[in-house]
């Protein structure tokens, strides 16, 4: 029954036919190979989760020397860029409502007396904190300096005005980003969404599109097969992805020094069944989806979650047991520990795998669906 | 190959290309094709008529195993439509009603993509002789999209026989298409057939029902009437006058009204006046006949009288 069966030379005259058609559609291939290049040079240099030099107005009370060391401290910080000097409260409050300063420090009067009297004066830092991811570290930064602002003020006489020393140290050591380069994250968060995006996308287009052109019932009367036709349509998009992973990854090392502790080819079979999964879920999408835009917002629909729900945008960690349960389900968040242990900690197989087969899972549970609501007849 | 059984080895020429029973067809509640049954004979060009919605195109699906029917058995090509449907397939070309190919892809590309999805061997030298004699070797390098409506569908036939199918099945090919075109393509079909290759073809144009050996009219999902053109007309049991003068519109109206004249139709310059029973319809037309003005004459009904006629008798039967 050799008709039944997988036919080769079928196989490859529908990658023949899905590459002519992707080639001739030049801005939508430029657009696959763009995109990437694009939102990595947007994330990895316009975007920014830790901003410094925030514009800061200091309200000065005193204008003596302890003073001044705290507004000095708060500067050399690098996350205080004073840029106003307001005479009155009610100029510094207008600074702040305008939003032309993200903070206002208070330095109260006789700031410098108080501190010689040994009264703790405070110092008001009021922060601006409609973006709470703008100011937090800002404001943590700020926070340390209460002990070290002075230490060099209060010497000698006056040294029993400083602060005691705390009962521990507190030693921050950031491991495989010591420098926090977001730009280490962005590289594999982008890989994971970029594939999720236009790979998901671009299959479940390509298939509906089929049918939207009335060429389906044509390939339909034909002697292919479902698995012809889908695999015919998933593999040039695979290659899609991986021209997209290279442009990524080498974009990356050369403008950002991304690291790449692991294996590279562990790295690409990992991409491979990844690539599989979303091109798997756009299959089925266009089972489902009656026109080109129908796919196009049920691609939306899965790229939403997996965007925010993976641990790209927002910690995995700090996210809610629900959501985190459905980050689960999502083959983006295990692509992006698997990416993460590759490229920034250089694991190995070994830890690799528990991140692996989840993905290989939902693939199989995908394509299943895939292959079922393909159907070989108009009914 | 044991899937085909002792009906696949029929040498052509043995078996009719078509032979159906029973067909049904319903999407939900409607019911599109019901208790169908045909048979085409190997080489014959068969045209399937009736208006938009009878039912044409779910019959030519569910041949060629596009669509599941509902009831009803039968083998096209001496294969069972409902389980052997990939073994009709490699041997059906099927022209859908709209045009199926690529547009983003030259002719010739879409030509070696069907040819390679039947397996067409050698495939190159093939697509040039298919090229060639369908004339379309000078724009083998043009897109799809860019061919004209006659173009188009001349391209859609050639990708239909690239395989060298024993049945065409073709949708309402030249729908929107001019007639010089049409012409053009008629003598193709022809021309296939001849070579042993059976046509069943749909279409809305009365003229191309008569280049057909033998037609089916098709209404509500049911076959109303099939033979030959000569064997519809002389079936339908209608006697028709044609009579020309001034003032037709009126005397269509006045015509109308008269019991023994089932039908009366504008026809160019003449109005074709139709009933079923002769003795009825000659004693109607008699008082109109005085008048000198007009010019009567006893004529053969034409295919769209007796389809016409079928189609509000059917009508009628079904309200009652």
């Amino acid at each position: 029954m050799i008709r039944r069966g997988f036919s080769l030379s079928r196989f490859r005259a529908m990658l023949v036919k899905e590459f002519i058609q992707m080639f001739r559609d030049r801005l939508t291939f430029a657009m696959m190979v763009a995109i990437p290049i694009m939102q990595l040079v947007l994330f990895g240099y316009a975007i920014n989760a830790d901003p410094r030099a925030l514009p800061t107005a200091v309200l000065l009370g005193d204008n003596g020397t302890y003073a001044r060391s705290v507004v000095r401290a708060l500067e050399n910080s690098g996350y205080f860029q004073i840029v106003a000097w307001p005479a009155r409260p009610a100029d510094a409050e207008k600074l702040i409502q305008s939003g032309e300063v993200q903070f206002l420090v208070d330095i109260p009067i006789d700031f410098g007396r108080d501190v010689l009297r040994g009264e703790r004066p405070a110092i008001l830092i009021e922060a601006d904190a409609t973006d709470p991811v703008a100011t937090g570290n800002a404001l943590a930064a700020a926070a340390a300096l209460g002990r070290t602002a002075l230490m060099h003020d209060l010497d000698g006489a006056l040294a029993p005005l400083q602060p005691g020393p705390t009962p521990f140290e507190i030693r921050v050591h950031k491991r495989y980003n010591p420098e926090g380069a977001t730009e280490y994250n962005i590289v594999p968060g982008l890989m994971g969404t970029i594939l999720t995006m236009t790979l998901g996308m671009m299959t479940a287009v390509a298939v509906t599109r089929e049918f939207e052109r009335g060429t389906m019932e044509n390939l339909l009367a034909t002697p292919a097969r479902p698995l012809e036709v889908m695999l015919g349509k998933i593999v040039p998009y695979v290659f899609v992805g991986f021209v997209q992973v290279c442009v990524i990854l080498g974009t990356g090392i050369a403008l950002f020094d991304v690291p790449m502790e692991g294996s590279f080819w562990l790295l690409m079979l990992c991409v491979f069944v990844f690539i599989a999964a979303n091109l798997a879920v756009g299959f089925t999408f266009s089972t489902l989806a009656r026109s080109q835009m129908q796919a196009m917002q049920m691609s939306m629909f899965f790229f939403l979650p997996s965007m925010l729900l993976s641990g790209f945008l927002f910690p995995f960690r700090g996210m809610p047991g629900w959501a985190q349960v459905i980050g689960e389900a999502l083959p983006l968040t295990h692509f992006l520990r698997i990416v993460r242990g590759i490229l920034l900690k250089g694991t190995g197989w070994a830890e690799a795998w528990p991140s692996l087969w989840p993905i290989l899972l939902f693939l199989a549970i995908v394509a299943a669906i895939a292959l079922r609501r393909y159907r070989q007849t108009l009914d | 190959m044991t899937a085909a059984g002792p009906r696949g080895t029929a040498r052509p020429g043995e078996a009719p290309a078509i032979s159906v029973r029973g067909l049904a067809k319903r999407f939900g509640s409607r019911v599109v094709v019901k208790d169908f049954d045909i048979e085409v004979a190997r080489g014959a060009i068969f045209g399937f008529l009736g208006p938009n919605g009878s039912g044409k195109t779910t019959t030519i699906r569910m041949l060629c195993g596009l669509l599941t029917p509902d009831a009803g058995e039968g083998e096209c090509l001496g294969f069972d439509i409902r389980r052997e449907a990939a073994e009709i397939k490699r041997r059906v070309g099927y022209m859908t009603q709209r045009f199926g190919l690529y547009e983003d892809m030259t002719v010739r590309e879409n030509l070696e993509f069907i040819g390679r999805m039947y397996g067409v061997e050698p495939l190159q030298r093939r697509t040039t002789e298919i090229l060639t004699q369908f004339g379309l070797a000078q724009r083998s390098d043009q897109l799809a999209g860019t061919l004209s409506g006659g173009w188009k569908q001349r391209l859609a036939l050639a990708a239909c026989v690239i395989h060298s199918p024993e049945l065409l099945l073709l949708d309402e090919p030249t729908a929107g298409v001019d007639p010089n075109a049409r012409r053009e393509f008629w003598e193709m079909i022809h021309a296939l057939a001849a070579g042993g290759v059976t046509v069943l073809v749909s279409t809305h144009y009365m003229d191309e029902a008569e280049r057909c050996h033998r037609i089916a009219y098709l209404a509500g999902g049911r076959l109303l009437l099939q033979g030959t053109v000569p064997e519809v007309v002389a079936g339908s049991g209608l006697h028709t006058w044609s009579v020309e003068g001034p003032d037709l519109a009126t005397l269509q109206q006045e015509l109308r009204t008269r019991p023994g004249i089932d039908m009366v139709a504008a026809f160019g310059n003449a109005l074709h006046v139709t009933g079923t029973n002769r003795e009825a319809l000659d004693a109607a037309i008699a008082p109109f006949r005085e008048d000198r003005r007009y010019r009567w004459e006893r004529v053969e009904p034409s295919l769209e009288d007796v389809f016409i006629h079928t189609l509000a008798h059917s009508e009628a039967a079904a309200a009652q």
